[in-house]
């Protein structure tokens, strides 16, 4: 069905792990089901089944003793999409892989709203109209919560060494 | 009023949804304010990062066994729930009776009686209380369908 990884992928983006990202699109699934009588079909299924997952991928995040998450290695739920090109130089794979997962890592530490509209954006390729749908957000609260992400994120990768610190402003002395 | 407007401006920009009004007014911003310069030249460097990544493809048996995990779940709700009616059926039943019984015992002294009248009393009206506060709480908390 092609709701189902696309559930999968909206809760991998959420939580970063693909054992949780598995159970948590699938219990959504058995909520949905269960809670079927509600669907108004008038309006788009995934809206409505996203909400599902974003509260179950919410809570779980909450959760800071998340079992799992400590098993699989942090930043792991990215991959390159220049696989299926010519190969890097093993030197060029290797700073790749570590940028990949800096920036896993820096995305992982955002706050779940702000990391939510970045993921939909930047991964699932939504388009601001659509995350304002499928969040149920206004679409200015889209382009703010983006700007917090981005910004915040950009301050990690500066923080851990992976993009140079911005030259500060020299003052016109005129 | 002016930084918000030129925060979305930035991100409408970088994600490339900017109409060319909206652009030729960022360029006039990012001109004249080295600071916000910076600050593009950050997000613009993020997002040609973030374009070369994509979430880890799924290993190929996730899918084959999907729907079996979806069932399994509501196989077990389905359990669970029918495990609980029995389970509060039968520990009613089984406190009545006792209950009975002993109300009917006349050798036992009747502080012993009074005392199993104002416990079952007891936890009656606990248990409509509760009942009642969630069901008005439902109905009226406006809060309820928010997540923290």
């Amino acid at each position: 069905m092609r709701y189902m990884q696309r559930s999968y992928y909206a809760a991998l983006g959420l939580v970063g792990s693909h054992e949780d990202a598995l159970d948590l699109s699938q219990e959504a699934f058995a909520r949905a089901f269960r809670a079927c009588a509600t669907i108004d079909p008038e309006r788009p299924f995934f809206p409505w089944l996203y909400q599902i997952i974003r509260r179950l991928c919410f809570n779980h995040t909450r959760d800071t003793s998340s079992h799992r998450k400590k098993l699989e290695k942090s930043g792991a739920w990215l991959a390159d999409t220049t696989m299926g090109r010519p190969p890097d130089s093993p030197e060029r794979s290797l700073e790749r892989a570590e940028l990949r997962e800096q920036v896993a890592e820096a995305i992982e530490k955002l706050n779940p709203r702000e990391r939510e509209v970045l993921v939909l954006r930047e991964f699932e390729g939504l388009r601001y109209q659509e995350i304002a749908d499928t969040v149920g957000i206004p679409i200015g609260t889209v382009m703010s919560r983006l700007y917090a992400a981005r910004r915040s994120l950009a301050r990690e990768l500066v923080d851990a060494g992976v993009v140079e610190r911005p030259e500060e402003p020299v003052e016109d002395p005129t | 009023m002016k930084t918000e407007r030129l925060q979305a401006l930035m991100m409408a920009a970088v994600d490339e949804e900017i109409s060319a009004e909206e652009r030729a007014e960022l360029d006039a911003a990012l001109a004249a304010d080295p600071e916000l310069r910076n600050e593009w030249e950050a997000f613009r460097r993020l997002k040609e990062m973030t374009e070369t990544m994509t979430p880890r493809e799924a290993p190929g048996e996730t899918w084959d066994g999907y729907w079996e995990g979806v069932y399994r779940r509501l196989e077990r709700g389905l359990g669970w729930v029918l495990t609980s009616i029995g389970a509060i059926v039968l520990l009613v039943w089984g406190a009545w009776t006792w209950v009975q019984e002993i109300l009917a015992d006349t050798e036992l002294p009747g502080f012993v009686h009074w005392a199993i009248l104002a416990l079952a009393a007891g936890l009656v009206v606990v248990f409509v209380s509760v009942i009642r506060e969630r069901l008005v709480v439902r109905k009226t908390d406006p809060y309820k369908d928010i997540v923290r």
